[in-house]
């Protein structure tokens, strides 16, 4: 397993033609959409794992919600025939051949060589906004506010506010200022504790067990996360059982997502 | 009836044609003064001032503080949650003022750099007037830009300088180019403003006290007017008005790159590149005419400079502006319908029927229908209110045109889930603000710097003469090279 620092030219990074991996990629998800219930419990999960903050009720009807990952729901026909569709979980697709990467002029958003995913590099986001434009998913997010930091999520402690919720961050992801970028990064943290176990272990990556926290949450295992180039991982055998339900979200823009669906039938 | 008129009506014709042709000296050109009071005239409309303007100086100078630096440090304070950025508009009005300054920077160009290559006369008296505007809306420009920025403190991460963190900027990014030409334009026409400003630093120089002395001294750099140094400015402007010809057609053209790079509905189109250029002269042009008539009917001695002539010189530059501009509007959105994307169809039918639809027609109606009625009538391209008007209007449509193409155009996107429609909060005050600073910028500018260039003018007034052959007057015009 590849696990050393692999010495990278920045500048090359951001290059669309540079980075396109091949199709395959190496960490990805399957996502079925008939076992999707839409309780949304990957939102509640994911914010608490990668200390996405609250957002409050005014900013967040204007459409200033920070979720890394988010239920669409859609529905079909006019009103007396009214079908709803199935509920499409939404999440950074990390793709192989990523529209927001080539658009940062200061190289924020980057591929990520050893795990094939897209990164954010938060202190090196200025706020351009480019990419979350370029993104036909729509799923990168941005810090309007130091929402982390808003007084009502504070209690007043003799004239000092004192934030309860900040105790159950998690230690190992950044919390971001505002004005910068975020999105969702498939639980590289817990990536990262994988390859250190497979390191030490001794072990193959794909035999550590471990999942991102939307998979992780989901009562009804409707998101599984894995290896894609693994043919023997469970989302490798989920796609491949799955081949005529599989599908790709926009796969006309051949950005190469990472994410299968698989539609309701 | 007498037999004549039936033998030789051509003649007739003629005759009476001849009457009604206005004398040639109404044009500046063939109405020369004498050149010590020309330059006693520019010098006294520099030192006129009113009360009025100091009252309109006061009003500015208070919105600028207001509404650009405070505003403006509020939300850097605040974040850019004060402003009506969201998912799916990432990109505000900010960029659509910067949009809308970088079209008004490009009437200077062209009017100073492309008549002047072209030998255009009646360009004469007001490059000046468009060069500042060239340089005073690209500074507009480039704070709308950083005000955009998440975090604007960080900025010089932009800019390709080295640094500790061993980054090189990414130079595949729209925004970088963006970036570069923008310097580019704004390094290039502030020393084109400056190269034909000096003759006139010098004359105002000769004919000052005081700070005045010193100021006009140090910025004019010793220039007496000898045939050495005449010689090595015209040598310089030439070169300069050469080289910014390019520089301006780029710098729009990769403004809109920044658009049509990018995978949305609606901006990836080929055409952006002209559509953007022509669209920037056309509100440049509208801008010229405004300034004009400001200038004409507030300064002292400018109804001597600027005379009916411009006007319709400007007014017919407008039409043929206004006729390529329609051009590549109607190409943009046709093409695009004809391409039956389902989300450019979605799109169009958004901007049609949509709840910014009157934006839609508005910027139809003074773009190209205004121009269309109303600029063929000479009358209303020598009635300086009724083009100033035209060109009013037209900057009004350009604005709702840059507006609908950012973020109107970025409500409709691939997940219709996130559909949803800007509205500005903060936007609304800074934009003031750059506005207030612009017009504050300018008039400053109009007490400091002679607006008209006297030595030009003197110049076309010097090759300029009307000769007597026979009972008809002959207009002649001799080459300067």
């Amino acid at each position: 397993m590849e696990n050393t620092l692999i010495p990278v030219d920045l500048n090359e990074m951001g290059a669309k033609g540079a980075i396109a991996d091949d199709a395959t990629g190496k960490w990805g998800m399957a996502i079925d959409q008939d076992l999707c219930t839409g309780c949304q419990a990957c939102v509640a999960a994911c914010s608490m794992e990668n200390n996405v903050p609250f957002v409050l009720e005014d900013d967040a009807g204007y459409g200033r919600s920070l979720h890394w990952i988010r239920i669409e729901r859609f529905w079909e026909g006019e009103f007396p025939d009214v079908k709803m569709t199935p509920f499409q979980p939404m999440l950074c697709q990390q793709c192989g051949s990523a529209p927001c990467e080539p658009v940062c002029p200061v190289f924020a958003s980057v591929h990520s060589p050893a795990q094939q995913i897209n990164l954010q590099v938060y202190n090196r986001c200025v706020g351009t906004r480019y990419c979350a434009n370029n993104c036909p998913y729509q799923v990168r997010q941005f810090n309007y506010r130091d929402y982390a930091l808003e007084p009502i999520n504070a209690n007043d402690d003799n004239g000092k506010l004192v934030y309860p919720l900040h105790n159950q961050f998690n230690p190992d992801v950044t919390v971001r200022r505002r004005g910068v970028m975020e999105k969702c990064t498939f639980c590289l943290q817990r990536i990262h504790k994988a390859e250190e176990t497979a390191r030490t272990q001794n072990e193959e990556l794909g035999d550590v067990e471990f999942t991102t926290a939307c998979a992780q949450a989901c009562p009804t295992n409707a998101i599984v996360f894995g290896l894609i180039d693994d043919p023997n991982s469970l989302v490798s055998q989920i796609n491949a059982a799955n081949e005529n339900k599989a599908y790709k979200q926009l796969a006309e823009l051949n950005t190469n997502p990472r994410i299968t669906y698989l539609k309701e039938g | 009836m007498t037999a004549s008129s039936d033998y030789f009506p051509r003649a007739e014709k003629a005759h009476e044609k001849h009457e009604e042709e206005p004398d040639p000296r109404e044009q500046l050109m063939f109405d020369p003064l004498p050149r010590g009071q020309m330059n006693a005239m520019v010098m006294e409309s520099m030192y006129t001032t009113s009360w009025k303007f100091w009252v309109v100086v006061g009003i500015l100078a208070f919105l600028v503080a207001t509404c650009f630096f405070y505003a403006w440090g509020y939300m850097i304070a605040n974040g850019l949650g004060v402003a009506g950025v969201m998912r799916p508009s990432f990109w505000g009005i900010f960029l659509v003022n910067t949009v809308f300054w970088i079209g008004i920077s490009h009437a200077g160009t062209f009017i100073s750099a492309i008549l002047r290559v072209f030998k255009a006369e009646f360009r004469r008296p007001f490059t000046r007037a468009a060069e500042l505007m060239t340089t005073f809306g690209l500074i507009q420009a480039g704070a709308s830009i950083f005000m955009h920025l998440g975090r604007v403190w960080l900025s010089y991460w932009l800019f390709p300088i080295p640094n500790q963190r061993t980054i090189w900027p990414n130079f595949h990014s729209p925004l970088m180019w963006d970036l570069l030409a923008i310097t580019t334009y704004v390094l290039g026409s502030t020393m084109y403003l400056f190269l034909p400003l000096i003759p006139d630093l010098a004359m105002a120089r000769d004919r000052s006290t005081g700070w005045r002395k010193i100021f006009y001294r140090t910025l004019a750099l010793g220039f007496r007017g000898t045939e050495g140094e005449w010689r090595h400015l015209t040598t310089a402007m030439n070169i300069f008005a050469f080289a910014i010809i390019p520089v301006m057609f780029s710098v729009h053209t990769i403004v809109s790159w920044d658009f049509a790079m990018a995978m949305r509905p609606g901006w990836s189109s080929t055409v952006f590149g002209p559509y953007f250029v022509l669209g920037a002269l056309h509100s440049g042009m509208g801008a010229v005419a405004g300034v004009l008539f400001i200038m004409r009917s507030t300064m002292k001695n400018m109804t001597y400079f600027i005379r009916k002539e411009h006007f319709d010189s400007l007014g017919k530059l407008m039409m043929i502006v206004s006729f390529a501009y329609a051009y590549f509007f109607f190409n943009d959105y046709i093409v695009q319908w004809y391409g039956g994307d389902k989300w450019t169809d979605a799109l169009l039918h958004w901007l049609e029927h949509g709840p910014m639809s009157w934006m839609f027609y508005q910027m139809v109606t003074f773009n190209i229908v205004i121009p269309f009625l109303f600029l063929w009538n000479k009358k209303v391209r020598t009635t300086p209110w009724a083009l100033a008007l035209i060109g009013l209007l037209i900057n009004v449509g350009m604005y709702w045109e840059r507006y609908l193409i950012i973020p109107v155009t970025l409500t409709i996107n691939r997940m219709p889930f996130t559909w949803r429609l800007y509205s500005p909060r903060i936007e609304i005050f800074l934009t003031i603000g750059t506005f207030s600073l612009f017009i504050l910028m300018y008039m400053i500018a109009s007490r400091l710097i002679p607006l008209i260039p006297v030595w030009e003018v003197q110049e076309g007034q010097m090759t300029h003469s009307l000769r007597k052959v026979g009972s008809t007057m002959v207009h002649t015009k001799t080459e300067l090279e």
